[in-house]
């Protein structure tokens, strides 16, 4: 068990901006921490630098308090599973899972021994003499986790397990991979761009673009309270509404803007907007009303059960209540303390 | 009306397929004819192999015939009467060592390039191509030197040191090619996994690359056979001599030509050379296009 | 995201007073920076003593009075240059070499064309087929030239029998009244032998080449085509032969590098004869320095190969880089 520290971590590619812009980030112990960002924001970038395979230009990795920034992967105690799984294709999955334990000279019994756990653990025993390529995606995948688990590393680094395999078979295997981590209760770092994956699973999100860390919290304090208008935008689907009022940008979830006269017991707890509606969107659970306020796109959201009716091409009067605002700076793009 | 349209259809149909059968007949016909080309040297050579004296230096006989019963007493002169085995144990002997001390510079190399060196390694990489491209012709009187100085003037191993000198350059080149396509993620997780690089590229990449590492044996092997030029004018005495140069000074003395035993000579190394060679060309095309065409 | 790319950066600072310090060396291997030239160094070490060193020697020996027998290099300036161009010999094997090199590759980047749009198509035997037109290209080319010496023999030649049979050899014919062509022993005929042979060993490469380029033509665009109603000539015309141009041309060049600096067949063929006729640079070369024992003067010959093979060098990396960033 051991924690993960970046301190002022840098790197840059040739004379580009830096993929990876001073990151300070600290994982708690034991935790599951996501990084979460659009794809080209840094953040497998950053992860590799965690395992050593890049040499960051500036700052340092820590893992369990020791810096480790000149270390090679090897040293580190630490196990990876890429997004292709790197499966070794000539090794039968036997051989894949002893790989590691071949390279710290473990005995063939404890091995044996180890390989056995960690298979029937994943439930992959019966595939033990297959090559990968005789493997199903889900099978592959565990197939990796079990090679990563044999070497009881000090910290799983994941790299979108997840992205190779079906819609259908993703649900069930970010329960199994979530499952799977409380488990062995070992630090995990994990890098997603998909905000379900991340909000599903992690502990803790830390959303990145361009480099930089947006904002660290849990699911719900990245939702509920985004730090600036990125956050506010990449996470939730259909993203937060931003209405620009007054040199402020005001930000609300979709489900929160619903016709005034629903929106709470008196007029002073919520602020009205007049809401133009364009179309309905009919998704079986739900239902979405797209149109402006003022000049602005907006959505509404209601479960299909909520009677709501808002013909499209007239104004409605709709509402927020005050404790959904959001309210943000119109030029940075931060939270502001400020009121409507 | 009806019948009318039918006839027209069945016309247009009937013209359609006599086009295709035109067109198939077109292409038969000119693959054969490149075939004939191609092909025919090698043929008569083979139908020569078994003539007898008697019957090939008859000019009243037919020449496309067995006139006299073919015989294999050519092939065996060639193999009792002639330094034939010795050229072939020679030309293993060099080919052996070739492959040796091309897998040792060029795989180590073609792995720097494409891992290693960033974006330098795909031009220094067609720098070191191109160096396969330097002919014999241009350099076979001071490599002469070179190898006399060595004190390998007249020996096969003479052509064991030079020869390596387009072997690795291609086939370093070959390699690369061969190694982009190994996913990084591979050596990467071996590297995790708790090896060393070196030790990465040992129990990761190397057992991946098999086919890679026997197009280049094949190839070293290919290109040991074809070289003429600096085998001619290294080696002299009969014992060192490789196929091709032996064959072709050995066999041919001043005006006598012993042309069966010859053709034998050269035939029964040609088709298993051109077979190998065969079998591994799209690798070596894919290598020569430079990367513009994918294998 | 690109991971060739290295950032400069110093090897990392070892921090004092913790455990890291004892394992600096032990890692020495693993630094990027270091292993790269490492695994490069054999490699480009060998190759640049035994191309380098030789390719100098070839310079120094051109201009000084080396032969077999004085092994001493004395500096004589041009005159080897000199000697070499005044000889009459040097006039026909400069116009040989490019004619051979020229007229082949001409002719064999038609005929490529051709076959391989044949190749391309589906039929019965065709790995046979593709192996026996292959067959001149993957043989050691000394063997097959063997194989000519033969077929064109001044009496026993079949191609002599077959003229005869049509009767266009022998008394009273066309081309008579000798029952023989002497195909090596008549100036024009030696050189259209070699000629021949050129173009029959380099046509499988620049076929094989062209059609590696023609079946990377997306399918999609011979689909696209059709569906348009193009007919097969017009997609032979405005579309596969202008996408084969780039390949096409390395192709070409690999053929001129191969045919311009040959000498074996014309080594094994004709001896360079009759009286020079068939004489190229290289065989010429040859025959000065090794044969005639004229060291400097074969170095100064061969190296009038080296502008043109810059050239196409120079040809072949712009083609390159065309590709790479297509």
């Amino acid at each position: 068990m051991a924690t993960v520290e970046t301190r002022g971590l840098t790197k840059q590619f040739g004379d580009g901006p830096p993929a990876v812009d001073g990151i300070d980030l600290a994982s708690k112990d034991g935790e599951f921490l996501v990084l979460l960002g659009p794809s080209g924001c840094g953040k497998t970038t950053l992860l590799r630098m965690i395992g050593g395979l890049e040499t960051p230009t500036a700052g340092d990795v820590l893992i369990g308090g020791r810096v480790v920034t000149g270390l090679p992967p090897r040293a580190r105690k630490i196990a990876m599973v890429f997004q292709s799984y790197a499966l070794y294709p000539h090794l039968t999955v036997y051989n894949n899972i002893a790989f590691p334990l071949k390279a710290q000279g473990v005995a063939k019994d404890e091995q044996r021994r180890k390989v056995e756990w960690a298979s029937s653990l994943l439930g992959i025993e019966m595939l033990l003499h297959r090559k990968p390529r005789q493997l199903s995606g889900g099978q592959r995948q565990r197939v990796a986790l079990a090679r990563a688990l044999v070497r009881d590393p000090t910290v799983f680094l994941l790299d979108e397990p997840l992205s190779n395999l079906d819609a259908q078979r993703r649900a069930s295997a970010r329960d199994e991979l979530q499952r799977f981590q409380r488990n062995i209760g070992t630090t995990t770092i994990y890098v997603t761009h998909d905000q379900v994956e991340a909000m599903g699973m992690g502990d803790r999100i830390a959303v990145i673009e361009h480099g930089r860390v947006r904002q660290v919290g849990t699911p719900r304090e990245i939702y509920d309270e985004p730090a600036d208008t990125f956050v506010a935008t990449f996470l939730g689907s259909p993203p937060m509404n931003l209405v620009p009022q007054n040199g402020l940008l005001l930000g609300f979830r979709p489900e929160h803007l619903v016709p005034a006269a629903d929106s709470g017991n008196g007029a002073g707890d919520a602020a009205g907007f007049p809401f133009t509606v364009h179309r309905e969107e009919y998704l079986g659970s739900e239902r979405l009303l797209y149109g402006e306020i003022g000049e602005t796109k907006a959505v509404a959201r209601f479960p299909v059960t909520s009677p709501v009716v808002a013909e499209p091409g007239r104004t409605h009067d709709f509402a927020v209540a005050r404790q959904h605002l959001k309210i943000f700076d119109a030029q940075s793009g931060l939270r502001t303390r400020g009121t409507a | 009306m009806a019948t009318l349209s039918t006839t027209a259809e069945e016309a247009e149909e009937r013209l359609a397929g006599a086009k295709r059968v035109g067109r198939r007949a077109v292409l038969y016909s000119v693959a054969t004819f490149f075939t004939l080309f191609a092909a025919l040297p090698f043929a008569w050579m083979v139908f020569t192999v078994f003539k007898q004296n008697t019957d090939l230096y008859n000019g009243k006989n037919n020449p496309f015939w067995y006139n006299d019963p073919p015989t294999l007493a050519n092939v065996r002169l060639l193999f009792e009467k002639t330094n034939y085995q010795t050229f072939i144990t020679n030309t293993l002997v060099v080919a052996f060592f070739v492959v040796i001390i091309t897998l040792i510079g060029a795989v180590p190399a073609a792995y720097s390039l494409t891992r290693l060196a960033g974006r330098w390694g795909e031009s220094l990489g067609i720098a070191i191509f191109l160096v396969y491209l330097i002919p014999p012709t241009l350099l076979f009187i001071p490599m002469s030197r070179v190898v006399a100085e060595l004190g390998l003037r007249n020996t096969r191993w003479s052509m064991v040191v030079v020869y390596p000198t387009f072997t690795i350059p291609f086939c370093t080149w070959l390699l690369m090619g061969f190694f982009k396509s190994i996913p990084w993620d591979i050596e990467e997780q071996a590297m995790i996994d708790g090896y060393s690089r070196l030790g990465a590229i040992w129990r990761a990449v190397l057992p991946v690359s098999v086919p890679g590492i026997l197009t280049v044996i094949v190839f070293s092997v290919a290109l040991t056979m074809h070289e003429f030029v600096y085998a001619l004018a290294f080696v002299s005495s009969s014992s060192q001599k490789t196929i091709s140069i032996g064959v072709t000074t050995e066999l041919i003395r001043g005006d006598v030509f012993f042309w069966q035993s010859l053709m034998a000579a050269a035939v029964i190394v040609a088709i298993p050379v051109a077979l190998l060679y065969n079998f591994f060309l799209d690798r070596f095309i894919a290598g020569f296009t430079l990367g513009a065409v994918k294998g | 995201m690109s991971t060739a790319a290295q950032a400069p950066r110093t090897p990392t600072v070892v921090r004092g007073g913790e455990p890291e310090i004892a394992e600096g060396g032990r890692y020495l291997l693993d630094r990027q920076r270091l292993l790269g030239p490492l695994l490069l160094l054999p490699a480009v070490v060998y190759i640049l003593a035994l191309v380098g060193i030789p390719f100098v020697v070839a310079i120094l020996y051109s201009f000084s009075d080396v032969t077999v027998g004085d092994q001493s290099i004395d500096w004589v300036g041009l005159k080897n240059f000199r000697d070499v161009i005044r000889n009459h010999t040097f006039q026909i094997a400069l116009r040989n070499t490019f004619v051979f090199a020229i007229v082949s590759q001409v002719i064999v980047i038609i005929l490529a064309n051709i076959l391989a749009q044949v190749l391309a198509a589906d039929f019965h035997g065709k790995r046979v087929v593709r192996y026996l037109i292959l067959l001149p290209w993957t043989t050691p080319i000394a063997l097959s030239a063997i194989g000519w010496l033969w077929l064109l023999d001044n009496i026993y030649s079949p191609v002599d029998a077959v003229l005869r049979e049509l009767h266009l050899l022998g008394p009273g014919t066309l081309w008579g009244p000798t029952r023989n062509m002497h195909w090596l022993a008549k100036p024009d005929l030696a050189q259209l032998s070699v000629l021949t042979v050129h173009v029959w060993r380099t046509l499988p490469l620049t076929t094989v080449i062209l059609l590696a380029g023609l079946t990377s033509i997306p399918q999609d665009i011979n689909d696209a085509a059709e569906i348009d109603g193009a007919s097969y000539w017009r997609k032979l015309f405005y579309i596969r032969l202008p996408l084969l141009v780039p390949i096409a041309a390395v192709a070409v060049l690999y053929g001129i590098v191969f045919t311009f600096t040959d000498m074996t067949v014309v080594y094994i063929l004709t001896g360079g004869g009759p009286v020079d006729r068939t004489q190229v640079l290289a065989s010429w070369a040859f025959y000065k320095g090794i044969g005639g024992s004229n060291l400097s003067q074969g170095a100064a010959i061969a190296l009038f190969l080296f502008p043109v093979l810059v050239g196409v060098a120079a040809l072949m990396l712009r083609l390159a880089r065309r590709t790479e960033t297509s």
